[in-house]
């Protein structure tokens, strides 16, 4: 791994950057606004867990979907536009790897989710007393988080062609797996079915581990959560790097 | 010269199939360029010459045969050919989120250079773009942006330079700027392969040509005996004929 692939990386940082005003601090109003309503609002008759106020429950659920959105939205994005608009092909020219491709456009991705993270919950903590459990498992959730989010992103980005594809993916996938992940509600309350579907949704494994570091409470073991967020992310690495070597859709 | 001591060939071509469904694309070409030629891939629309470009640059993958760059194979030696080569796209591509600067020495890095400028400024002097250095690609006109795809190859230093239709939608004056620059490019050692529909261009610039029809190779010979073999004034007239045979 030389200086292409931080070049790549570099410039996937950059193309975020320039645009912070919409990557980073748009995703930080909707999920203020998420917070004023469902903490400030419901806060005060909703509890999930005994001794555990909403907010202090609702905020890292937040945090973590707020994550999970914006790193699969920077490789997603940053991906189908160099396709759209045809400048890709000054990546696919250079003599860069598909793993150093892969990897560049999903460390950018990870880097945006935290960013994007840590200005949540910094911002959050001004309205809100936030405690901390452990600390490893917040950064261990935050690392695979974003990196099953980011690499989610380089496959969608991979095989969409369209705009209207990418928002196939947003409105289909990534959205109902980031609302239906337990970020406003604990999986015990909810009736066994849908308590079955949460189950196979790994966003909700990495938001219950996310929120098992600041409050010390989760519907399952944060082993379990990171068992499943952990191979779910390997696993999807995994195709998406088959995938790039085989010149799927990139190089055809 | 023994063979022994033949210096290897910049591009080297051989038995390229590529179909795209029923459509074969390219039905097994072979084609040999020698270091410091310019060299003219010539054919109508959709013969198959932007598809043998983009398979040479590892954009498309050929179903059959081998092709190399100074000697290394485009897909099992891909970082060594991909270094020897400088491709100009057809189409006017760009990143809007970078300045003309910005997206050279990004360029540049994706090909393990990290400190570049000296010659990135020249580059920029010698494609009347010094003023716009540090101007948004997305404000370029469509002359300055061929301008900077040119730049993009460049940057590198690569060998061998594929220019692919490089005056195609381009003012007399830009044409002019751009050929004086392929000759100097080509007087400094790099071999230049070219696809282009103005074949007066291609006339006055290369020494040999080939045509491309119907994903087959029709010729490869130099411009002086293809016009002595069909008793053609230019290669226009000759290229025409080629084609018409090929109707026939």
């Amino acid at each position: 791994m030389g200086v292409g692939f931080a070049t790549l990386f570099s410039k996937e940082v950059l193309r975020f950057w320039k645009v912070s005003f919409q990557t980073l601090l748009a995703p930080l109003v909707a999920t203020l606004l998420y917070l004023v309503v469902f903490a400030q609002i419901l806060g005060q008759r909703l509890s999930v867990y005994p001794g555990v106020g909403y907010a202090a429950f609702l905020v890292p659920g937040l945090v973590m979907m707020a994550m999970l959105q914006n790193a699969f939205a920077n490789s997603s994005s940053s991906l189908v536009q160099s396709k759209v608009t045809g400048n890709l092909v000054f990546v696919l020219l250079a003599p860069l790897s598909a793993f150093e491709f892969f990897l560049a456009y999903v460390l950018a991705a990870m880097l945006r989710g935290l960013l994007v993270g840590a200005v949540v919950l910094v911002t959050a903590g001004f309205f809100f007393p936030l405690q901390i459990h452990s600390l490893p498992w917040i950064l261990v959730f935050c690392l695979l988080a974003t990196g099953l989010s980011g690499a989610l992103g380089v496959l969608a980005g991979v095989w969409a062609e369209k705009f209207d594809q990418m928002a196939a993916w947003q409105n289909f996938l990534i959205l109902p797996l980031t609302f239906l992940s337990g970020a406003f509600y604990s999986l015990h309350s909810l009736p066994p079915l849908w308590h079955f579907v949460s189950r196979f949704n790994p966003f909700f494994y990495a938001i219950d581990g996310f929120r098992y570091g600041f409050i010390g409470v989760s519907d399952v073991s944060p082993w379990e959560s990171l068992l499943i967020v952990g191979s779910t992310c390997l696993a999807l690495s995994w195709v998406t790097l088959v995938l790039l070597r085989s010149g799927w859709r990139v190089r055809p | 010269m023994s063979s022994l001591e033949r210096p290897l060939p910049a591009v080297e071509i051989r038995a390229v199939r590529k179909a795209y469904g029923a459509l074969q694309a390219l039905r097994g070409v072979d084609l040999t360029i020698e270091q410091g030629e310019i060299f003219a891939l010539l054919g109508p629309n959709g013969a198959g010459k932007t598809t043998l470009i983009s398979i040479l640059a590892g954009l498309v993958r050929a179903d059959a045969g081998t092709l190399k760059v100074m000697g290394h194979e485009v897909t099992k030696d891909y970082r060594a050919a991909r270094r020897a080569l400088g491709v100009v796209p057809q189409e006017l591509v760009f990143d809007p989120f970078f300045s003309v600067r910005e997206t050279l020495r990004i360029q540049s890095g994706y090909f393990g250079l990290r400190h570049n400028d000296d010659w990135i400024d020249e580059i920029l002097e010698n494609l009347h773009l010094t003023d716009k250095a540090e101007v948004n690609m997305r404000a370029l006109s469509g002359g300055m942006k061929r301008r900077v795809l040119i730049g993009q190859a460049l940057v590198h230093r690569p060998p061998v330079i594929v220019l692919d239709e490089p005056t195609a939608g381009v003012d007399v004056e830009l044409r002019q700027t751009l050929w004086r620059f392929v000759r100097q490019l080509n007087s400094a050692g790099h071999t230049i392969l070219l696809t282009t529909h103005y074949l007066e261009e291609a006339e006055a610039l290369c020494r040999r040509v080939a045509v491309l029809n119907k994903g087959q190779l029709v010729t490869c010979e130099p411009i002086s005996e293809l016009l002595q073999g069909r008793q053609a004034a230019t290669l226009e007239e000759a290229f025409v004929g080629l084609i018409r045979d090929g109707e026939a």
